[in-house]
């Protein structure tokens, strides 16, 4: 063998090396242009719809100036909390499950079912949610809006508990089992604690993905021109009242449908914000 | 280096009144088909630090885990023989395994102190198992970090992570947080083997100060700790306890020819 390579084929590695990085950077860049230029547009096209009056006041009859998204906000929130308070704790439950009996055959059932429903285009859960919870009482309501959603967030939430569940380090297990801990409470106490963080941004996440959904809304939380906070009436939604207004034909709906999409984003960045906030204090828990 | 005090905790109870005799009886151990323990029989005795030595996968810990149940948790294991905590059959399934771990304290080879501060480490067992008040429950971590010669060091940081202690210290830490439990046996499974030779030092002082009041098992791969801190070594090898028995004898003149070979290191 000789004992190193000629020089020139150093320099051709080199410059093939440099280009191959130079392609992952422009990659790189193209993935948060779209980003960038959604966040552009929207500031250029909302902004200058979103005052105060926005986030209070209610949709005024068309040809009227004025007028805001107050009943869609509420509606969006109220949404949100509907499909946590079921999503959430559906979902790390089920995670638990997984991640305490990987092995077992009905959680790989389960877990490969969680992934087609993860899979599953969001119109069909609406359908879904449609034909089960609005067809029966043949009204849309904010509670079959809160379950569409709600089913998309158990998937997400239940894989999220699972991997964080997983990286919790079996010796902490046994060193709360050798000191007397029923296995019941050392899942709880233990496991689940120290994943909590994990599982606190897995389910942000879920929130942020679920936020901005219209498909599931349309054929059950349907929207509503109205303030309601009525979980068995329809209710209005951010990207149900972007959807309306953005198709109608009026400017003056168009630019508060701008306003709406910035706001609907910056919700979304906000909570994906405090996700990674959370998820950087994973191990610290409030000490040092 | 800081001198190890011992203080006796106030409370605790005269060492009489805590036998912590173990007796393993014909014990045999399997992992699904796979038999890791032929027959011990082993007398673990009171007030004195016992020494599983053997070459890696001789089944010492398998055997210093079967004393506890942590084998409960894996499915396929099974056991024949009997082992007995001061007369009662820890493996008879009427037994809380519960109760039982809180007499049959464990330390790991790899420290595992839970990622949240000193005391709320040394108070998880305390909390659970006997509700103390909030000053009984002060006295009692105070007194299981001293009885770990840990105090001295830790005193005026109890309320910070326990992740920012050193190897060694968690190491104590482990140890302070099994005895709140107040246990009558200890199990260490190679708890040096991670650690440097000031710390470990430090620990085999505290087994010295510990085994006043307490049955000690410890597992390790270091022949020399066996000697320094054992008063009985039992040698395994190939799941089978070759022989077992005060440590200077076994040391010194030992009746197995593989004992020998293992100890003058010709294997293992």
């Amino acid at each position: 063998m000789t004992s190193r390579a000629p020089r020139r084929s150093i320099r051709a590695r080199r410059a093939r090396s440099a280009a191959m990085v130079a392609l992952t950077v422009v990659a790189a860049l193209l993935a948060t242009l779209p980003l960038v230029l959604i966040l552009g547009l929207l500031l250029k096209q909302g902004a200058s719809s979103l005052n105060w009056a926005f986030f209070t006041a209610m949709p005024k009859p068309v040809g009227e100036t004025g007028g805001g998204m107050a009943n869609a906000l509420a509606g969006t929130l109220m949404l949100i909390a509907i499909a946590s308070a079921i999503g959430l704790p559906v979902g790390i439950g089920a995670g638990m499950y997984l991640a305490e009996h990987r092995g077992g055959r009905l959680a790989s059932v389960v877990r490969f079912l969680s992934d087609v429903l993860n899979g599953l285009p969001s119109i069909v859960v609406g359908i879904f949610a449609w034909q089960f919870l609005v067809r029966p009482v043949k009204h849309f309501s904010a509670l079959a809006g809160g379950i569409a959603l709600a089913a998309m967030m158990i998937p997400l939430v239940a894989r999220a508990t699972e991997e964080m569940i997983r990286l919790v380090p079996n010796s902490l297990r046994e060193a709360a089992l050798a000191l007397g801990y029923p296995r019941w409470r050392t899942s709880l106490t233990v496991v689940l604690r120290t994943a909590l963080p994990g599982i606190v941004t897995g389910a942000l996440v879920a929130v942020a993905r679920i936020a901005g959904e219209t498909a599931p809304l349309l054929f059950t939380a349907f929207g509503n021109q109205f303030w309601s906070t009525s979980l068995t009436q329809p209710i209005s939604a951010l990207p149900l009242q972007i959807f309306s207004y953005a198709i109608s034909p009026y400017e003056e709906w168009h630019s508060l449908a701008w306003a709406g999409a910035l706001v609907l984003l910056a919700l979304v960045l906000v909570i994906s914000l405090i996700a990674r906030y959370v998820t950087r204090s994973r191990f610290g828990h409030g000490h040092d | 280096m800081t001198t190890i005090t011992a203080p006796l905790a106030p409370e605790a109870p005269p060492s009489d009144a805590r036998p912590g005799a173990v007796a393993v009886e014909n014990f045999s151990f399997w992992y699904g088909p796979k038999q890791a323990l032929f027959d011990i029989s082993l007398d673990l005795v009171p007030r004195e630090v016992t020494a599983l030595i053997g070459p890696s996968g001789c089944g010492k810990s398998t055997f210093l885990r079967s004393i506890n149940r942590m084998h409960d948790l894996l499915p396929g294991t099974r056991s024949t023989g009997r082992i007995l905590l001061d007369g009662e059959d820890v493996l008879d399934r009427s037994v809380d395994v519960v109760q039982l771990r809180q007499r049959i304290g464990m330390v790991f080879q790899r420290s595992n102190p839970f990622p949240r501060s000193i005391y709320d480490n040394v108070a998880w067992g305390p909390r659970l198992n006997r509700r103390p008040s909030r000053s009984a429950l002060d006295e009692i971590v105070e007194q299981a970090l001293r009885r770990a010669a840990l105090w001295d060091e830790v005193k005026d940081r109890l309320r910070t992570s326990a992740l920012g202690l050193s190897g060694g210290q968690q190491q104590r830490l482990c140890i302070a947080r099994a005895l709140a439990n107040e246990p009558e046996v200890l199990l260490l499974d190679e708890p040096a083997s991670a650690l440097d030779p000031i710390a470990t030092q430090r620990i085999e002082e505290l087994l010295w100060e510990l085994k006043k009041e307490l049955t000690i098992v410890i597992v390790t791969h270091n022949l020399q700790q066996a000697g320094r801190v054992s008063d009985r070594t039992a040698f395994f090898y190939l799941g089978e306890l070759i022989e077992h028995g005060p440590t200077d004898q076994l040391f010194t003149a030992p009746r197995e020819e593989r004992t020998e070979a293992y100890i003058t290191g010709r294997f293992g």
